[in-house]
C-alpha cells in the first residue's frame, strides 16, 4: 500500500496545480488544456479507488467530449486572450466567503466524522463494468431511462439554439 | 487489481519520453537560419493578411454537442454489453426503450438538418 | 533479484519492446505504402536505399532529423511543441491493451504475451485514449495561427469525433458476444467459438471504416486535401515536429489494425499457438500487415470525399448502421443462443 500512498501523493499535486493553472491562466486554450489534465488525474485517482469504469468514462466524456466542444467554443468565439475582462463588485467577497466555508465543512467532515470513511475499505470489484451493468440495469433502472430524457431534451436544446443562430445574418464561413 | 494499471502507466511514461527524444533530436541536429519572411504564416506565397485565428462556423459547435450525447449513450451501452447474456431478453427491451428515446433526438436533429453541411 | 524490481523490469522492457514494434511498424508501413501504391500505379517505387530499398525508411528519418524546424513568429510555442507529441503517444498507448499471446516462458521465466491483457475495461480505455488523440490535431491547427491551419485541424476534429461514435457502437457486438471488457476475454472467445467477422461481418465493415476516418486515411483524408487547406493542421510543421505526426498517422494506422485483428480476427489466434505461445505475436503480426495492406489498397483505389459528404455519411449513415449492428446483435444472440 506504501506505492499507492505515493501515487497519490503525487497525482494530488498534479491535481491541485492543474486546477490552479487553468485558473490563473490567461489564455483559455491553456486553461482548457490544464482542465483536461486535471480531468486525467481524476480519472487515475478513480482507478486507485477501484472504480475503473468511472475512470475511463471520466476520459471519455469529460476529457475526450466535453473539452472538445469547450475548445470549440473558445476557438468559435476567437476567444483566447481574455481581453481585461469586466470586474463583478460581490464576486470576491462571495468566493472568500464560500471559500472559507467549505474549508469549515472539509475540517469537520475529515477531523470530526471519523466514522464516515471507515467502511470503504474493502470492497473489491465494485466498479468493473460487469458490476456496475448488473446493479445499473436491475436496481436503477428508472433513472436509467431517465437519462436518455435528459439527453434527448440536451439534444433538442442544442438544436434549437444553434438553428436560431444560424438564421441571423451573422458572418460565417465554411 | 491496479497490478494491470502500473504496466500501462510506464508504457505511458515510455512514449512520452520517445515523444520528447524525437523533438530533442530535430532541435539538436537541425540548422536553425531564422529569417523574418521563414517565419511568417504560410499563406500560398502571399502576404498573410488578417488575424491567423478567427470566428468559426457555429455547425462545428453543433456537432461537438450531438457527439457529446451520443458519446455518453454508448457509453452507457458498455456496461450493458457485458451484461447482455445474463440480463436476457429483459436487457433487450430495456435499452430498447433507451434506444428508442435517443432515436427521437437522432431523427428530430436530422429533420432539423443538424447533418447538413451545406 | 526480488520479486519487485523483476516485475518492473518486466514491465519496462515489455514497454520498450512494443515501443519499438511500433517505431519500427511505422517506419516500414511507410516502406510497404509506397511499394504497394508503386505496384497499384504500375511504377517501381523506392529500390535505391539498400536492397530492394530496405533503408528507405532509414534515410528518410536521417534526412529529417538534419531538417530545419521552423517556428512561426506567431504561433502559440508551448502548444505548437506540445501538439506532436500528444498526436505520436496515444497511437502507443492503445498498444498497451492488445494481447500479443498469452503465456510464455522466456528464459525460464514465465511471462505474460502483452502489456495488460485482461484489463477489465480494456476497450473502455481503447476508446478514452483514442479520444485524447483528438487533441493534438485541434491544438496543431490552433498554435499554428495559420487560417489553413486551423480550419484543417477543426475540420479534422470534427471528423474524427463524429467517426468515434461508429468506432464505439461498433465495439459493443464483440463485447456482447464475448461478455468481457478485456481484450484477452474477447480473443479467448473467439477461440472458443469462431473469428468475429464471420458472425459479425457488417460490424467489422462498419468498423474499418470508422478507423480509417479516425487515422484520417484516405479517402478521408481531409487534412491531406491540399487543393483547399495546404496541408491541414500540419501546414506550419517542419523537421522532427513533422515526422511526429507522420509517426502519429502510421502508428495509429499500425495499433488500430492490431485491435481491429484482435477484435475480429481473432487477435494472436492461430493454430498451435496453445502449443507454441510465441506463434502468437507472429499471427497478431501477419494479420496486421493484411489490415495495412487493406488500407493501402484502400488509398490506392478511392477518390477522397468532399467534406459535406463525409461528415453526412458518418452521421446519416454509418451511426445508424451501427446502431442497427448493435441491435442486430444482441436479437441474434438471444434467438440463436450463441
Amino acid at each position: 500500500m506504501d506505492a499507492n500512498l505515493i501515487v497519490f501523493i503525487i497525482l494530488a499535486v498534479v491535481a491541485v496545480g492543474s486546477a490552479l493553472g487553468m485558473l490563473l491562466n490567461k489564455n483559455a486554450v491553456y486553461s482548457a488544456l490544464f482542465l483536461i489534465l486535471n480531468f486525467a488525474t481524476v480519472a487515475v485517482l478513480y482507478i486507485i479507488l477501484g472504480a475503473p469504469f468511472i475512470a475511463m468514462t471520466q476520459v471519455t466524456v469529460y476529457a475526450g467530449a466535453i473539452m472538445v466542444l469547450f475548445l470549440f467554443v473558445i476557438m468559435l468565439l476567437g476567444a483566447e486572450e481574455l481581453a481585461g475582462a469586466t470586474k463583478i463588485d460581490w464576486q470576491k467577497p462571495a468566493a472568500v466567503v464560500l471559500g472559507v466555508l467549505l474549508l469549515a465543512e472539509l475540517i469537520v467532515v475529515i477531523f470530526f466524522r471519523e466514522t464516515v470513511f471507515a467502511e470503504f475499505a474493502e470492497l473489491t470489484d465494485f466498479g468493473s463494468p460487469a458490476q456496475i451493468g448488473r446493479v445499473l440495469f436491475n436496481e436503477y433502472l428508472l433513472p436509467f431511462e431517465i437519462t436518455a430524457f435528459l439527453l434527448l431534451a440536451a439534444m433538442i436544446g442544442a438544436i434549437v439554439i444553434a438553428r436560431r443562430v444560424r438564421q441571423s445574418p451573422s458572418k460565417r464561413e465554411s | 487489481m491496479l497490478e494491470s494499471y502500473y504496466p500501462i502507466a510506464i508504457l505511458i511514461g515510455i512514449t512520452v519520453g520517445l515523444g520528447i527524444l524525437v523533438m530533442g533530436l530535430g532541435h539538436w541536429f537541425g540548422p536553425r537560419r531564422p529569417t523574418q519572411r521563414k517565419n511568417a504564416p504560410y499563406e500560398s506565397g502571399m502576404m498573410p493578411y488578417g488575424p491567423g485565428t478567427r470566428q468559426m462556423p457555429i455547425r462545428f459547435y453543433l456537432v461537438a454537442v450531438l457527439f457529446i450525447l451520443f458519446d455518453v449513450e454508448v457509453i452507457f451501452l458498455f456496461p450493458w454489453a457485458v451484461v447482455y447474456r445474463e440480463l436476457g431478453l429483459f436487457g433487450v427491451i430495456e435499452m430498447a426503450i433507451f434506444i428508442f428515446i435517443l432515436l427521437v433526438g437522432f431523427i428530430y436533429a436530422l429533420k432539423k438538418g443538424a447533418f447538413e453541411w451545406e | 533479484m526480488n520479486e519487485t524490481t523483476g516485475m518492473i523490469l518486466e514491465w519496462v522492457i515489455k514497454g520498450a519492446v512494443v515501443a519499438v514494434i511500433c517505431l519500427i511498424g511505422f517506419a516500414y508501413t511507410t516502406y510497404y505504402e509506397r511499394r504497394f501504391l508503386a505496384r497499384i500505379q504500375v511504377r517501381i517505387g523506392p529500390n535505391r536505399a539498400g536492397p530492394w530499398g530496405l533503408l528507405q525508411p532509414v534515410a528518410d528519418g536521417i534526412k529529417l532529423i538534419f531538417k530545419e524546424e521552423l517556428v512561426p513568429d506567431k504561433a502559440y510555442k508551448f502548444a505548437f511543441m506540445l501538439a506532436p507529441v500528444l498526436t505520436m503517444a496515444p497511437a502507443i498507448i492503445v498498444m498497451g491493451v492488445v494481447p500479443w499471446g498469452t503465456q510464455a516462458n522466456f528464459f525460464g521465466r514465465t511471462i505474460e504475451l502483452g502489456i495488460s491483457n485482461n484489463l477489465n475495461v480494456g476497450i473502455l480505455y481503447i476508446l478514452s485514449v483514442t479520444s485524447i488523440a483528438v487533441y493534438g490535431i485541434v491544438l496543431a491547427g490552433w498554435a499554428s495561427n495559420n487560417k489553413y491551419a486551423m480550419l484543417g485541424g477543426l475540420r479534422s476534429t470534427a471528423q474524427m469525433i463524429s467517426y468515434e461514435l461508429a468506432l464505439g457502437l461498433s465495439f459493443l457486438p464483440p463485447i456482447m458476444l464475448a461478455g468481457s471488457l478485456s481484450l484477452g476475454d474477447i480473443v479467448k472467445g473467439q477461440q472458443d467459438f469462431l473469428w468475429y467477422f464471420i458472425p459479425l461481418l457488417p460490424t467489422s465493415i462498419v468498423f474499418f471504416i470508422a478507423v480509417l476516418a479516425e487515422v484520417n486515411r484516405s479517402p478521408f483524408d481531409m487534412p491531406e486535401a491540399e487543393q483547399e487547406l495546404v496541408a491541414g493542421y500540419h501546414t506550419e510543421y517542419s523537421g522532427m515536429k513533422f515526422a511526429l505526426f507522420f509517426m502519429g498517422e502510421y502508428v495509429k494506422m499500425f495499433s488500430m489494425s492490431a485491435v481491429f485483428s484482435t477484435l475480429f480476427l481473432g487477435g494472436f489466434a492461430g493454430p498451435f499457438v496453445e502449443q507454441v505461445p510465441w506463434l502468437g505475436p507472429v499471427y497478431l503480426l501477419i494479420k496486421i500487415i493484411i489490415c495495412l495492406g487493406l488500407m493501402i489498397w484502400i488509398r490506392g483505389t478511392l477518390p477522397r470525399f468532399r467534406y459535406d459528404r463525409l461528415m453526412k455519411f458518418g452521421w446519416k449513415i454509418l451511426l445508424p448502421i451501427a446502431l442497427i449492428n448493435v441491435v442486430l446483435t444482441a436479437l441474434m444472440i438471444s434467438i440463436f443462443g450463441l
